[in-house]
């Protein structure tokens, strides 16, 4: 079945006129014909917008497929085989791989007090700068006391560190709980059912002392990714602020639905395990992020207990529950400074690849189960990781299966055994890996996936996706649809590479005994259907012909109650991953026809909404009053108006294209 | 390396490819590797090196100046194009400017200054830019620019206001609807569209005199 960007069904005869006038305008373009008069005068647009049938225009000449030029000449790194370096893009010094450890971020540190103690209400007189009195204590102040058990004092901090070797020390900025600054900053340990408060203070340079090395705001709001956090306590892109000053953030660490659908503790089926914190300034996301501000949260309970002896039996953390960041970087080849695009307004690709804070590093493992829980940080690339053997041996490299467990950090009904994953900006997905049978071998994560500028991957796998447009940037015809959106086993870029020791014990269960959480039913009728169409107009992002705007709140969700959210991509060619903070949502449909891939099937907090299509999310909002966003978790796209913010209250609205 | 020239360092700077090819010869794998030291100050240049090229526009009052020197320069700004005969879009940009421009007062001119850069500088004349000016009211401190239309091409890309698709970039309407600021001694750049809520395009404007300020406020 085929499908217009309405998600109304067209003829199959239809929606090849429909590509075709895609790919005549750009041709059209390519001739110099570009304003509608010009297409008027000579009679190929009709009044309705269509293109009219094109005849006489020659195609642009199509260019052919060169070999890699990063590859082929003095790069050392065999892991980083971009397909192309585009012309406006800086190339890296030459790195070498797999001659560091995997660095694995220490858990955050707790403190016994903060001084002055949290307050129900801001401390404004001690500089702090959040928006409003917490909700979680008026609610019930003994299960959510003002000052719970569990804090912590994170300063974000500017310090220096190294990625390579080969490259100078970096100047960044990071997370210090006390021990330290660091990026990824420290990883939360947190347990349901255990309220914390985290004091985030911003002791970066002022602009006094400024010394960015380039790009960065020291201007922060720290959103903690996927928690069902009441909203003061959220990180507003909105409520930023300077060095000097401070928010609490109260996360009450409890199940959507303790003060709603099921009271008191709320629903297991909406547990959520593999969180992330990141800055969220408006207009600088992408560049703070970048610099370093971001670190995992992960949240436990009486199943998924960090203990491989207990609960659900995944592998302990955090010897063998691995939380693994991905981002990709380009460094000056000057300075060997990292590098960041500040005129880009597409989206930003790097050449080296980074795992924790690392170039290409090592994880020596033992041959038993691992859990991984992948992060792609951004801030515009999407990856299809496989497991990769066999890497320079006699014969071909091989694909390994290995089992996806949850997705956006929510364990999924049941272990799926899979040949690869994708995810894209923001997105998570939890793994296990079984490397009982590798004994003494080396294995790699291995991205396949191709992706060139910031559009997305440059083919997807939509039903109604017209590949990418093509471009002659990098001598590559993209639309070309023999150039695949996969690279084979072997030619992709190797990112973290496994060396396998020795049998130990392994308490483990194995992922075919395993069953986790059921997902919670869609089946409620919604209050409101409403439309999100994410388009790009004369080169700004927008939502529904709108753009983000702090002092403007586009509809009011009725707490406590069931929403269906229709997302549109009306852009032939652009793959935006989009992000509704507060609750975790399901996706109903693609283009009218139930989710297939396996990480479109469980709770997400990210979706990727890919050129053409139509996609339609379950939500319940629940528990919590205030603000939140939605946007494009492609951050380059969300810090240029790509998004929109709404409230939670009492009364909802019913605004159906906001 | 360690002694690297004020001259080879712009000069490589602003040819990036070539020089990672110049130097990757003299990296061998293992070898350790000397890169010019990173300031500030150098961090800074690299910037001006790759985005703010000095080169010379023309202002709606026939004056020729040089963008990085006498419009970027220690300065607070903010970037965006138009042409005179663009039919939708650019007329609504410039009227929401218009308004953004009243709403941050004296402190355009002073603190802050707007600019907007001719897309068909072919057509657009001194007198044309200078009447286009005047039909959206704009006032002192906001200056319209044409130029010789290689160097204007120049200027566009070196902004980012293109499109990843050479065919698709072609299309000038594809870039006329955003608008860069930015703190050019702090490195502090972004960008918002131009149709944005003018309220809230001023706002964002003001972030960059006032990054010291904190902007929190009820739910």
């Amino acid at each position: 079945m085929y499908y217009n960007v309405f998600g109304e069904k067209v003829s199959k005869r239809r929606f090849k006129e429909m590509c075709e006038a895609a790919k005549n305008r750009l041709e059209l373009i390519a001739a110099g014909l570009t304003s509608r008069r010009d297409l008027f005068k000579m009679g190929l647009l009709t009044a309705g917008g269509m293109l009219a049938a094109k005849a006489g225009l020659s195609a642009r000449a199509q260019t052919t497929v060169q070999t890699n030029p990063a590859s082929s000449g003095q790069n050392t790194s065999p892991g980083t085989n971009q397909n192309c370096v585009p012309g406006n893009q800086t190339q890296s010094p030459p790195t070498r791989a797999f001659i560091q450890p995997l660095p694995i971020m220490p858990n955050s540190a707790k403190v016994s007090s903060l001084t002055p103690a949290p307050t129900l209400a801001p401390n404004t007189a001690a500089g702090e700068v959040r928006a409003a009195a917490f909700q979680a204590p008026q609610i019930d102040g003994t299960r959510f006391p003002v000052v719970p058990g569990t804090l912590y004092q994170f300063n974000q901090r500017q310090f220096t560190t190294s990625f390579s070797p080969d490259l100078p020390s970096q100047t960044m900025w990071g997370f210090d709980d006390g021990t330290g600054p660091r990026s990824p900053g420290p990883t939360y340990q947190a347990f349901y059912g255990q309220p914390q408060i985290t004091r985030n203070i911003n002791s970066l340079p002022s602009i006094s002392q400024v010394n960015n090395t380039g790009f960065g705001m020291a201007s922060v709001s720290t959103h903690l990714h996927n928690a069902h956090n009441p909203s003061e306590s959220d990180g507003n892109p909105c409520d930023f602020y300077p060095s000097g000053h401070f928010c609490d953030q109260y996360y009450p660490n409890v199940l959507a639905g303790f003060n709603s659908t099921n009271q008191p503790n709320g629903d297991v089926n909406e547990s959520l395990s593999t969180l992330w914190y990141h800055d969220h300034r408006v207009d600088f996301t992408s560049q703070n992020t970048y610099k370093g501000l971001f670190g995992f949260y992960c949240l436990f309970n009486q199943f998924d207990t960090g203990d491989e002896t207990t609960g659900f039996r995944l592998p302990s953390f955090p010897q063998f529950d691995i939380p693994l960041a991905f981002n990709d970087k380009v460094f000056d080849p000057t300075t060997g400074q990292l590098a960041f695009d500040l005129f880009n307004l597409d989206g930003i690709l790097g050449d080296k690849f980074l795992v924790n804070g690392v170039i290409q590093p090592f994880l020596q493992v033992s041959a038993r189960r691992y859990r991984f829980r992948l992060l792609d940080t951004g801030p515009s690339r999407f990856y299809e990781f496989f497991l990769t053997g066999n890497v320079g041996g006699q014969g071909s490299a091989t694909t390994n299966p290995f089992f996806l467990i949850g997705t956006d950090g929510n364990l999924i009904p049941a272990p799926v055994q899979v040949k690869s994953v994708r995810i894209g900006p923001a997105e998570r997905v939890d793994i296990i890996i079984d490397f009982t049978n590798f004994a003494g071998q080396t294995l790699y994560l291995e991205n396949r996936l191709n992706q060139i500028n910031g559009l997305g991957p440059v083919a997807v796998d939509s039903q109604v996706a017209p590949q990418n447009s093509s471009s002659t940037e990098c001598g590559l015809v993209l639309n070309d649809s023999s150039q695949g959106a996969i690279k084979p086993a072997g030619a992709g870029d190797m990112v973290l590479q496994f060396r396998v020791g020795s049998t130990v014990t392994d308490n483990s269960l194995p992922p075919s005994q395993q069953r986790f959480y059921s997902l919670p039913s869609k089946s409620a009728p919604a209050r409101i259907v409403r439309t999100f169409k994410f388009d790009r107009l004369n080169g700004q992002w927008s939502i529904n012909g709108q753009f983000m705007d702090c002092n403007t709140f586009r509809f009011t969700v009725q707490q406590n109650s069931v929403e269906h959210w229709l997302l549109t991509n009306l852009t032939g060619d652009w793959t935006h991953p989009v992000h509704i903070h507060l609750e975790e949502h399901q996706i109903m449909n693609r283009n009218r026809a139930a989710p297939n891939v396996p990480t479109d099937l469980g709770r997400k907090d990210v979706t990727q909404l890919h050129p053409n299509e139509r996609v339609e999310l379950f939500f319940r909002f629940r528990d919590w009053l205030g603000k939140y966003p939605i946007h494009c978790h492609n951050v380059v796209h969300e810090d240029h108006a790509m998004m929109a913010l709404w409230h939670v209250a009492p009364t909802g609205d019913n605004v159906a294209v906001p | 390396m360690t002694d690297i020239s004020r001259r080879k360092f712009l000069s490589l700077t602003t040819a990036a490819p070539l020089a990672a090819g110049v130097l990757s010869t003299t990296a061998v794998a293992g070898e350790t590797r000397k890169f010019a030291p990173v300031t500030q100050e150098t961090a800074r240049k690299r910037l001006q090196g790759q985005h703010l090229p000095n080169l010379p526009l023309i202002t709606h009052e026939g004056k020729q100046v040089m963008f990085y020197n006498d419009l970027v320069k220690d300065k607070v700004v903010t970037l965006n194009f138009f042409f005179a005969k663009c039919d939708e879009i650019c007329p609504m940009v410039t009227a929401n400017l218009a308004k953004v421009q009243k709403l941050l007062g004296d402190q355009v001119g002073r603190d802050i200054h707007m600019y907007s850069f001719t897309l068909k500088p072919e057509e657009d004349t001194v007198a044309v830019i200078g009447d286009y000016r005047k039909k959206f009211g704009a006032k002192p401190g906001w200056t319209f620019f044409t130029a010789k239309p290689a160097d204007m091409e120049r200027l566009r890309k070196a902004i980012g206001f293109t499109y990843p698709d050479p065919a698709v970039d072609k299309d000038k309407t594809q870039h006329i609807g955003n608008v860069r600021y930015g703190n050019e001694p702090l490195m502090y750049w972004s960008a918002c569209p131009g149709m944005a809520h003018a309220k809230w395009v001023a706002e964002t404007f003001e972030w960059m005199i006032h990054p010291e300020r904190s902007r929190v406020q009820a739910p």
